[in-house]
């Protein structure tokens, strides 16, 4: 398998905390990649550098065979990242499909002057989105509810259509952060039987979660962070019995 | 095909209302009120363009008036015996909306990273600046003339006479703008429902889930200055050779909130609102001016208060009453509404 995403020795501070020190992942094309860890050890820090939301204050990505510029967010999801929010971030007042046609801006050029004298080349473009949109609610299940407002919709939907959203950007790498918080059982195997199709469909996925069950059921590989460092890095019958993440959330074993 | 025909009847029945209108007026309550529904009708054209940045894209911009005087005085600078220049109007309109978008770019790219209040500051301060600038722009160069403005500007229309009908100038200019907001009008209804429309929306509602969607969010709001911008400095040139007179004090902060207000009281972000707001705010006062008077005396006799100032309270007291009891303004999109009945849902809830 080829590699998608090389992050090499990611740091991230903030004041005198040191949120990242150095950390370093692969994630290979077509893969379920977890990244668990206890509360407040960066997953999310994580996240938000290679999605460009924070400047990052050391070490280099390669997505894709070429150097990740991240500046700002926008460049990175055109590079083929696309993300969603631990607290989820849609456009509260919009209708569903808007949230979804949102996230086909990126792949559609209309100007302001095509806007303004509408001409058929930005109509068909429109209608292209509309559809793409359309099409999308329906690939992750909510196409009835197209017209509701993204405030109204349940929890459940709401996280669907996050990833709606950001499936229209066409990304390579989707990376979801907990997406399953909150879910009851029923919906948590309905998101996993989702990212599975999105995997089988050619997206790569990263997933930070901390329902242990649905990651060790799904991803294929799982890093581990405490404390700003990778601790374990492999697949997930191996990472769960090694000590160090045992330690990690356990704490250390009582000597005699 | 019904609902096309539904459609053109639609708009011959308003292109002959609007066609008929001044001389209904006209004939009814005279020229001054001719004059009152130009007025109305360049506030609908700033209020437009100030609902592209207020309404749809969410910047608090309290400084907007300034992209009007920019229009005004690149009109009167250009068409008036100042400098001895006298160009059409055809060629400055496009010159005012060119430069006034380059002023808005100027003071968006500043306030990128402002949000909300501190926005409103940085914006009001532009405005301010622009102010003073042509107050003081009379030396060492003359060139506004400074605090005693620039007079006998061109024209906009000249009276004509029609098969011996005299057909007074107010007419012709209003002809003139309301081809003028008709456009203003379609090209923010295209761009509202467009891909950058829906950008302006996003960012309004998260701009860091808008960034993750791929808006560069830069580039985005900065379009929204300039092209709100650039109807300001449209509806500046036709003010400038509508009154034939422009003076820096024409420009202060009071109608920058004016306009401002026309876009909430209407119903921010939604076309028809905004263009309610404009002709209520503006006929109103005017209304409120000619009754103070009269309603005084029957009332008691005499006049107690000076119908002036009775104006503004009056007009007070209606932004008070529209707010109380319609916060999202008159014609709310159906967005908007639904976000006050959330609030109030939340609040209910709480």
């Amino acid at each position: 398998m080829t590699v998608l995403l090389q992050a090499n020795n990611i740091a991230k501070h903030f004041g005198g905390i040191r949120a990242l020190k150095g950390v370093s992942l692969t994630i290979k094309t077509g893969e379920i990649y977890g990244l668990i860890g206890p509360n407040g050890a960066g997953k999310t820090t994580f996240f938000n550098v290679i999605t460009g939301l924070y400047p990052r204050d050391g070490g280099d990505i390669v997505f894709d065979g070429q150097p990740l510029h991240v500046e700002s967010p926008h460049e990175v999801t055109k590079a083929g990242i696309a993300r969603t929010f631990q607290n989820i971030r849609l456009f509260a007042e919009m209708s569903a499909l808007e949230n979804v046609m949102v996230g086909r801006h990126l792949r559609s050029k209309g100007s302001v002057i095509g806007a303004v004298l509408r001409t058929p080349a930005v109509r068909a473009e429109e209608a292209a989105i509309k559809a793409k949109a359309t099409e999308l609610l329906a690939y992750v299940g909510i196409a009835s509810k197209a017209d509701v407002r993204a405030a109204s919709l349940s929890y459940g939907d709401q996280r669907r259509l996050e990833i709606a959203r950001a499936l229209a950007t066409e990304p390579k790498l989707l990376a979801l952060d907990e997406p399953a918080a909150g879910m009851n059982a029923t919906e948590t195997a309905g998101l996993r039987a989702l990212i599975e199709k999105i995997r089988a469909d050619g997206t790569s996925v990263l997933l930070i979660e901390h329902d242990v069950k649905l990651i060790m059921g799904l991803c294929d590989r799982v890093a581990v962070l405490d404390y700003g460092e990778k601790i374990a890095e492999d697949v997930p019958a191996v990472v769960q019995k090694d000590p160090r993440v045992v330690s990690a959330y356990l704490g250390v074993p009582y000597e005699q | 095909m019904l609902e096309k025909h539904k459609k053109i009847a639609g708009c011959t029945l308003i292109a002959i209302a609007l066609a008929a209108l001044p001389f209904v007026i006209g004939m009814s309550f005279g020229n001054a009120w001719i004059r009152m529904l130009d007025f109305a009708l360049l506030y609908i054209m700033l209020a437009l363009g100030l609902n592209i940045v207020v309404g749809f894209a969410g910047l608090l911009d309290l400084g907007y008036i300034a992209f009007y005087a920019v229009g005004a005085y690149i009109y009167a600078l250009l068409a008036s015996p100042h400098f001895g220049l006298h160009w059409p109007l055809w060629a400055i309109l496009p010159i005012g909306a060119l430069v006034a978008g380059v002023f808005g770019m100027l003071l968006g790219a500043p306030t990128l990273r402002l949000r909300g209040d501190y926005l409103a500051i940085v914006t009001l301060g532009f405005g301010e600046i622009i102010r003073i600038f042509l107050n003081n722009l009379n030396a060492p160069v003359n060139i506004t003339n400074g605090p005693k403005g620039i007079a006998g500007i061109d024209p906009l229309a000249k009276s004509i006479d029609i098969f011996g009908y005299q057909l007074h100038s107010l007419y012709i200019t209003y002809y003139l703008f309301v081809a003028l907001a008709l456009l203003i009008v379609i090209v923010t209804m295209r761009l509202e429902n467009s891909r950058l429309g829906r950008a302006w929306v996003a960012i309004r509602e998260d701009e860091i889930a808008a960034k993750a969607c791929g808006i560069n969010t830069r580039n985005v709001k900065l379009l929204a200055f300039a092209l709100g911008a650039s109807f300001g400095g449209v509806a500046g040139g036709l003010f400038s050779g509508f009154q034939q007179f422009v003076s820096p004090e024409s420009f202060g902060l009071f109608e920058s909130i004016m306009v401002l207000s026309m876009v909430v009281l209407g119903g921010m972000g939604n076309i028809p609102g905004v263009i309610l707001g404009a002709v209520v705010l503006t006929v109103l006062p005017e209304l409120f001016r000619q009754w103070a008077g009269p309603m005084q005396v029957a009332l008691f006799g005499q006049t107690y208060i000076d119908p002036e100032s009775m104006r503004l309270l009056l007009f007070g007291i209606a932004l008070i009453l529209v707010m109380r009891f319609r916060p999202m303004g008159l014609l709310p999109s159906s967005r908007r509404k639904a976000e006050f009945e959330h609030a109030a849902e939340e609040g209910a809830k709480a």
